[in-house]
This record gives structure tokens, C-alpha cells and sequence, in this order.
């Protein structure tokens, strides 16, 4: 279904969304070893990127705008997302819901997605319907036409994807409280959702200023994957996205910067439907476009050592060897614009509390800073990660995300096409020292989830 | 994906959004696909597809299922199947996990209502190493008590988190209402309170009495030979019984229909299922039916359902049906979540268009996009060499034949208005079962028929 993101999906590892989000973290901002890039930009300022893969003929069209919640004024939280679900509401040119049909009919795929750094919209569709798309796509840039009675209906559809993502779901809801508590001035700790009461309030001249404001030639980012060679591409794109005039010129995305963080916060969600309670912490981390050479990458194979999967530290030592956890991991979102987060979370087994499992979980943390990883779990694990980039490769839309990621994030194609090899070069030392400096409790939040046994009290 | 695990994977898909829900890219191309059958000298069959990747994928299925769990004792298959890569052969769970990771091995099991699913994916040069852990786990899981306790304790504690999930809720209640003492009606993952009395020996029986290769179908995608996968299939599978030793289980249709059941619990928005019987994978009807489905709530973005419901009326997020087919029974089966206020507005919606369609049937317009949709659709959906071989061991289950992919685009062009009438008022002519889960104001609970 449209909508949903990245980051929020990241966040919401105490929720359902578990599996889907291993695998995003792991794949965003990974590398593509083999595939011959090519990266231009058309005279309006358009970036394209093209990534041939004849294996099927079929392309995976996306276009990525450099907008996301973030870049929202305050008090209009879900402005980005909300303007991602009116964008199919049609244009001058095209009535809504014909460019749907038109990727229907061809047994087409197409969604659209908000983060907070992007907005994207896709389709797949066999080869010989690329230009279809880009004449759709290309349309929608600026020729957006909104009426009020789409503009409400939608928004109704869109608290009810508020409900069905938080409001239902305390996990997530914990997941909210704590980003907002983790970013003590960056617009970050906005769900990229939005705030349902401000959600509530958004309106058609608010879609439109902001769709007049980011959406344009100069930015954003084309990416097709496929059965396709770059000229064609460049051709296509000359007789679609070209004509569209540039409308806003771009400005260095300069949000509000955290201050230095000197209290660890701690937030506690106690809902009466919680069966299952869980400990989380979120650190303040650089992401791949703030980071020191080499930080980024030494954060993301110690997210691999800490916590992913059964062989991490996190599990092995929490679940395996105490058995007082159900589960444990990590993980690392490296592919942001400004500060990101790095989370450890655990699940306990019953009759370990929360305070217990929480210290249990320090006391990982702490080893891991002090004696650092053997090389044993580096090597190990570093084959593990480098392997992701081959099996990313078996899959087209995977490639175009990771590009389309990375370029909408202000990283480049070669440091995509490198990821392989700066993770190779990750030392232990290096691991450990991320470790030390990052992993600072000052920098972090902690999450509890916790049943409600009071209400449930007053309810019955 | 056997027919219980897509219908897991739907959820998944409202749940994840983009992340999930756009089933993109293909790693080859239904029309330039060749599969090859490959028979091993000890007579296990494989279809495979040559692709030059540098990695190899491959999918089995095995009959038996959870619809082989004792009553007293469900999810006996579901925790077997978490079991086999936890440990097998010389190794403990955590030297078995090391040996994967360190050559980016990936192994999986998973249990359906009928079938044992399994996948492995490894990069070519770990191809035969790979192959030796996959035998490992089906002919020696060791079950040891830390892995089987480990495994018990993760599946309770997801249980513990889905019975307070109103989505889960929902549809676990569907399942019973509609196959009341039938192993269709019970959940696959079991109870918090039948997984306790599982043991080690209920464990070792299961997985000695359905681990064989009578039922085995297996599908390869990779850089590999037919002499090759001969030899690593003999030497996979090629050491387990003949024959599965099986329960009976019989034949059902889905009941309850015209019940609505709600199941209180205090949360803004109300989740629903609803459905009723489908029509068998191998009947004659199938495909109109496919059509005729996906014209009512299938997955695009102008079914009848979602342009109702969400499009003109904002009541949901998603909305969206399926065709389930099941060994013993077929379903159509759809998911909705609806704030508390519109519940009763929104079952109204579903079942007067569930009944239009049924009197009416689709339009000139309606049959011919929705044909066109689903010929097309099929090749974008093998996205990965994993999906390919997904799919290839699902053609397989379902008896489909090795041309089914050059004939489909044919079987769909086939169906006629007439049919598409007829089979809509087969498949979508009696009531619906319905469940909630929330607070829906507007709706009563009612008995069926």
C-alpha cells in the first residue's frame, strides 16, 4: 500500500514489522558489486541513474524526491507523507486514477513511500513501457491538481494508516515517544507519519505549498533498473523529465543540529495490552554522510557483531548462554542526511524484569567496549555482510533503493559501488573504538514496554 | 509460497508498506525462463532454472504439516520446523549458526497448514558446503533441550504479542469459526498453552514420521548442471525414508457464513476478515475465479473493494482479498482495519459489493483489465532467484505442469463474461463469515444460517 518509510520502519523494531526491518537495515546503503552505473544530470538538474540487469525484460522505475518529514515546518508533522498519498490524485494532463489504471492494465506494480530524508514513487512494468511511465511520472512532477473532496477523503485514509501502524500498535507507539525523546532539537524526533493531532489538520493549500516548494527537476533523482541500456535511458529521458521546467531552486538541507547531549533519558509506555514487555535504547550515531571516514562502516559491522541474527553477542550471550531473553539484537541505519540512531533492544523470558534484562544488556555493551571483538567474529561476520551485496544484486529493486537511498541522502554512486570494500578494510580496533565513542548512555534513550495493569484494573 | 504462508505474507505486506508490499524486480523473465526437470539417479525429481548469478537458491516443500499436530499438542510442526536448523549432525545450535554465517549461508523452515516449507540460498563457491548443512538439519536435527526450550520461549513470546494484536486476532478467529474441530481451525504456531506440553520425543516422532521424500518437490535456481543437482539432491534428500507416514485428514468447506463475531478489545481501530469458500486450484473454474477475485479486492489499486472502501470513502488504509487453496478445502479470505465509528459502514460496503459482483458480475472493462493485469503481473512477481524457486516448488504442489508458465497467459485469456458471471456467483453468492477485533460501533454480532 502507499505510504509507510523507511526510517519509521526501522524504528519499529519492537513492533511487528521485525523481519522486513533486519533486511532494510541490512540492505540500505549497501553496495552493488559488478553492476556498471551510470550517474548524469539533464540541464534542469535532474540526476539519473541507471542500472542495467538484462536478465528479465523488465525496468523498475523510481523517482526519489530530496523531501521528507524532516523538511517539514513545524507543526505540519505528515506534510511529506500526506503530499506522497495525494500524489496519485491526478493532474491536468492525466484525471486521477489513470496513470494507476494505465500500470494496472500492463500488469504493472507501483507504491510510493516517505522517509524522513525522501519521498519515492515506483513502478515495474515490462520493458517496453518505460516511457509510459516517465511521461506519468514526469507529468506529476509539477502538474499536481488537487480538489478539497480528494484532499479529505485522503486524509482520512491516512489516520487510518496512523491507527493501523501506531495508534494500534504500542510497540510503535513506545517507538515514537523514544525518537522524540532521542532528538532533542532535530526534526527527526517527528514521526514520519506526523503527530495525529497535527495530521488531523493538514489541508489542500498546505500540500500544495510544499509540493511547490521541493517538488522539481533539480530535486530529484531518477533511477532505473532493468532491462535497458544507459542510452535509451538518456534518450527517454530527454523527450519526458527533460521538458520539465525547473520550478524552485534548492537549498542546502541545513535542519536545526542536536546541542550536546548530556542526559540519558529513559521513557516508559505501559499499555494494558501488552503481554510481551521489552527494553529498548536508541544512541545518537553519525550516519554514512556525517561520519568520519571509516565510522560509518565500523558502526555498521558492529551492529553486525552486537546484534544481528543468532550468532550476535546481543543473543549469544542474552538467549544462549543466560537464557534470560527471548530475544536480542541490533541495528544500525546508516543511510540519513544528519544524525541517525544506532538501537539494541531485548525481549525477556518471564521472570527476568525489565531492570534486570536492561543491565544485562549494559553488560554486553560494556564488554564489547572494553575488550573489543575477536577476530574470529570480525571476519566472520564482515563475509556475511559483503555477501548481501551479491544477493542484493539478484534483485532489481533492492539496487535501485540502495542508490536511490544513498544519492537522496547526500552520498554518492561510488561510494555505493565501494561499500564492499570499506567494509572489508574494517578493522577491530576500529570496531571497538566506535563502540567506545558512540555507545555513550549521555547520547541515549531507553524505551521500556510495559503492561498497564492499573487500567485493566479499572476496566473491569 | 504454500497457500497459508501467502496468506501470512499479505498481512506482512499491509504491515510493512513499501517495504514489503511492491513485490518488485525479477531476476529472470517468466518468457525467457527455461526450466529444466532433472530426475537423480537415487529418482528425486528437481526443476531448475540455469541462471548465471554467482549464487544457487533452492526451494522444497514436504507434505504434513500443522494438520499433523495431535489436538492436545499444537504447534508440534511449526516449533519442529524451527528446530532443524538448530542444531544437526556434530553440531550445537550455536556451532551450526557460526558454520552458516561464516560463508553467508541461509537455511529457513518454516510450517504451513499443509506443507513443510524449506529454503536455502548460498553464494556459489559455498554451494556444496551449503548443501551438506541443508542434509545435516533434515536428517539429523538433534532437538536438543537448550535449543528446543530457546525456540519453545521465542514462539510464546510472539503468541503472547499477536493475542493482543487485533489483526491477529481477527483472522485467528476467522480460521476457527470457519473450520470448527478441524486442523484448519487450530493455529499453526500453537497455543500458550498446548506449546508447553510439546516434548522432545512428540518433536523426533513428527520429524520422523513426515521428513521423507514421497511427497518431496524441490525447484534449483543457480549455476548448476543436471548431472550436478542430480548428485547434490541423492546426496540431500537422498537418505530419508521413502514414504511420510501420514494422518488422514478430511475434507472441509468453510462454515459460519453470515456469522459476524466480534472480539472486544479496546483499541481505536478495528480490524476485520472476512471471507467465505473458494474454488480448488485444480478445478476448472480456478482461473475465472482468480479473475473474478481480483476484480472484487485483489491486490491492485482499482479492485471494487479499495476504490469503495478507501478510494471514495476513506474508511481504510488497505483492503484487499485472496484465493487461498488449501489441501482439504479452498477460501477467499480479505483483511481491512476501519477506525471504531465506521466498522458497521464499512462490512455494510464489503458485503453489497461482495453481492453485486455476485448478481451482476464484473463489467466489459473490469474483465478485460483485470485479465490484462494478471497476465502481466505473474513475471514481476519472480523477483529473486528465491522467488523463482518459490514459486516453481508451488507449480509443482499444485500439479500445474513445467509449461504452466508458457500456457497461463492463455488460460487467463480464456475466461469468458460468461464464465466470469457463472464462477461469481459460485464463489461469492453465500454470505460471508466475518470477524472483528476492536470496538466496532454499528454492528451486531450474528449467527449465521
Amino acid at each position: 500500500m502507499r505510504g509507510a518509510s523507511t526510517r519509521e520502519n526501522v524504528l519499529n523494531h519492537l513492533g511487528v514489522l521485525a523481519a522486513a526491518v533486519l533486511t532494510l537495515a541490512a540492505a540500505t546503503g549497501h553496495a552493488a558489486a559488478g553492476a556498471e552505473v551510470s550517474h548524469f544530470t539533464l540541464s534542469n538538474g535532474l540526476e539519473l541513474v541507471v542500472i542495467p540487469d538484462h536478465r528479465a525484460p523488465v525496468v523498475t522505475h523510481m523517482v526519489w524526491y530530496k523531501v521528507g518529514s524532516a523538511d517539514e515546518t513545524p507543526g505540519k508533522s505528515g506534510l511529506a507523507h500526506f503530499l506522497e498519498h495525494l500524489m496519485f490524485k491526478g493532474t491536468a494532463k492525466n484525471p486521477a486514477g489513470r496513470f494507476s489504471q494505465v500500470v494496472a492494465t500492463i500488469g504493472g506494480q507501483e507504491n510510493a513511500f516517505t522517509a524522513a530524508d525522501y519521498t519515492g514513487y515506483f513502478q515495474r512494468v515490462p520493458r517496453d513501457q518505460l516511457k509510459t511511465l516517465m511521461e506519468f511520472e514526469a507529468d506529476r512532477m509539477t502538474g499536481l491538481v488537487l480538489t478539497d473532496q480528494a484532499v479529505q477523503t485522503e486524509l482520512k485514509v491516512v489516520l487510518e494508516e496512523q491507527n493501523m501502524r501506531v495508534a494500534n500498535n504500542p510497540g510503535a507507539r513506545l517507538g515514537e515517544q523514544m525518537e522524540a525523546a532521542l532528538y532533542l532539537n532535530h526534526p527527526y524526533g517527528r514521526p514520519v507519519i506526523g503527530w495525529r493531532h497535527e495530521i488531523e489538520q493538514l489541508n489542500r493549500e498546505d500540500a500544495l505549498a510544499f509540493y511547490r516548494r521541493f517538488y522539481s527537476p533539480n530535486n530529484a533523482i531518477l533511477v532505473v533498473a532493468g532491462d535497458v541500456t544507459v542510452d535509451e535511458v538518456c534518450t527517454l529521458a530527454q523527450e519526458t523529465y527533460a521538458k520539465v521546467p525547473r520550478v524552485v531552486e534548492t537549498k542546502p538541507r541545513l535542519r536545526p543540529q542536536e546541542p550536546v547531549q548530556e542526559a540519558s533519558r529513559t521513557v516508559t509506555l505501559a499499555d494494558p495490552r501488552v503481554a510481551q514487555p521489552s527494553v529498548s535504547r536508541y544512541y545518537l550515531v553519525p550516519s554514512s554522510t556525517t561520519a568520519r571516514p571509516g565510522e560509518s562502516e565500523a558502526l555498521e559491522v558492529l551492529a553486525h557483531i552486537l546484534g544481528r541474527g543468532s550468532n550476535s553477542r546481543l543473543y549469544r550471550t542474552l538467549v544462549f548462554d543466560r537464557g534470560i531473553a527471548v530475544s536480542a539484537g541490533a541495528s544500525y541505519s546508516a543511510t540519513a542526511v544528519d544524525a541517525t540512531h544506532f538501537s539494541v533492544y531485548a525481549t525477556p523470558k518471564p521472570g527476568t524484569d525489565l531492570r534486570q534484562m536492561e543491565e544485562a544488556l549494559d553488560v554486553v555493551l560494556a564488554s564489547i567496549k572494553e575488550q573489543g571483538v575477536s577476530e574470529e567474529e570480525l571476519t566472520r561476520s564482515k563475509s556475511r555482510m559483503i555477501a548481501d551485496a551479491t544477493y542484493a544484486n539478484d534483485n532489481q529493486r533492492v539496487m535501485a533503493q540502495w542508490y536511490g537511498a544513498a544519492l537522496a541522502t547526500g552520498s554518492t554512486v561510488e561510494k555505493v559501488n565501494t561499500w564492499s570494500d570499506r567494509i572489508r578494510a574494517v578493522s577491530a580496533n576500529e570496531v571497538r573504538d566506535v563502540a567506545r565513542r558512540w555507545l555513550d548512555k549521555r547520547r541515549s534513550v531507553t524505551g521500556y514496554l510495559v503492561k498497564d495493569t492499573r487500567s485493566e484494573e479499572k476496566r473491569s | 509460497m504454500n497457500p497459508a504462508a501467502r496468506y501470512r505474507a499479505l498481512l506482512n505486506c499491509l504491515a510493512a508498506a513499501c517495504v514489503a508490499a511492491g513485490a518488485l524486480s525479477s531476476a529472470l523473465p517468466a518468457s525467457a525462463m527455461t526450466i529444466e526437470r532433472v530426475v537423480s539417479p537415487g529418482g528425486i525429481e528437481a526443476w531448475i532454472v540455469h541462471s548465471s548469478a554467482p549464487m544457487i537458491a533452492l526451494d522444497f516443500a514436504m507434505q504434513g504439516s500443522a494438520d499433523q499436530d495431535p489436538p492436545d499438542k499444537l504447534g508440534v510442526a511449526y516449533l519442529a520446523a524451527s528446530l532443524l536448523d538448530e542444531g544437526a549432525g556434530p553440531y550445537d545450535a550455536m556451532s551450526f549458526h557460526a558454520r552458516l554465517e561464516r560463508s553467508a549461508i541461509e537455511i529457513g523452515f518454516r510450517a504451513g497448514r499443509d506443507y513443510l516449507r524449506g529454503n536455502l540460498r548460498s553464494l556459489r563457491e559455498n554451494r556444496d558446503e551449503a548443501f551438506d548443512y541443508l542434509r545435516l538439519a533434515l536428517t539429523q536435527p538433534r532437538f536438543d533441550a537448550e535449543a528446543v526450550e530457546r525456540m519453545r520461549s521465542q514462539i510464546m513470546s510472539r503468541l503472547r504479542r499477536e493475542i493482543v494484536s487485533p489483526t491477529d486476532l481477527a483472522s485467528r478467529n476467522w480460521w476457527a469459526a470457519a473450520f470448527p474441530g478441524h486442523p484448519y481451525g487450530r493455529p499453526v504456531e500453537g497455543t500458550l498453552e498446548s506449546l508447553p506440553r510439546i516434548t522432545v520425543d512428540d518433536l523426533r516422532s513428527y520429524s520422523a514420521r513426515v521428513l521423507a521424500r514421497g511427497s518431496l518437490k524441490v525447484a534449483i535456481v543457480g549455476d548448476v548442471d543436471a548431472e550436478t543437482a542430480g548428485t547434490l539432491l541423492d546426496r540431500t534428500f537422498g537418505s530419508l525414508p521413502a514414504r511420510a507416514e501420514l494422518d488422514p485428514v478430511s475434507r472441509v468447506a468453510a462454515q459460519g457464513l453470515g456469522r459476524r463475531i466480534v472480539i472486544k478489545l479496546d483499541v481505536p481501530q478495528a480490524a476485520v476478515s472476512f471471507g467465505g469458500p473458494g474454488v480448488s486450484r485444480n478445478d476448472p473454474d480456478f482461473m475465472a475465479a482468480y479473475v473474478v477475485n481480483h476484480i472484487l479486492g485483489g491486490g491492485s489499486f482499482s479492485s471494487r473493494l479499495y476504490r469503495e472502501v478507501r478510494e471514495k470513502r476513506g474508511l481504510a488504509y488497505g483492503i484487499s482479498d485472496s484465493l487461498v487453496w488449501l489441501n482439504q478445502t479452498a477460501l477467499m479470505i480479505g483483511h481491512t482495519a476501519t477506525r471504531a465509528d465506521a466498522t458497521g459502514k464499512t462490512i455494510e460496503i464489503i458485503d453489497k459489493e461482495t453481492q453485486r459482483l455476485a448478481e451482476e458480475g464484473p463489467t466489459e472493462e473490469e474483465l478485460m483489465k483485470a485479465k490484462s493485469y494478471l497476465k502481466g503481473s505473474f513475471a514481476l512477481g519472480l523477483d529473486s532467484s528465491n522467488a523463482i524457486a518459490s514459486q516453481l516448488v508451488q507449480m509443482q504442489l499444485d500439479s500445474l505442469g513445467i509449461d504452466y508458465i508458457e500456457r497461463r497467459a492463455g488460460l487467463i485469456d480464456g475466461v469468458t463474461m460468461a464464465d466470469a458471471k457463472r464462477v461469481a456467483k459460485r464463489l461469492l453468492d453465500h454470505g460471508l463469515l466475518i470477524t472483528v477485533a476492536g470496538r466496532p460501533e454499528g454492528l451486531a454480532p450474528k449467527e449465521g444460517e
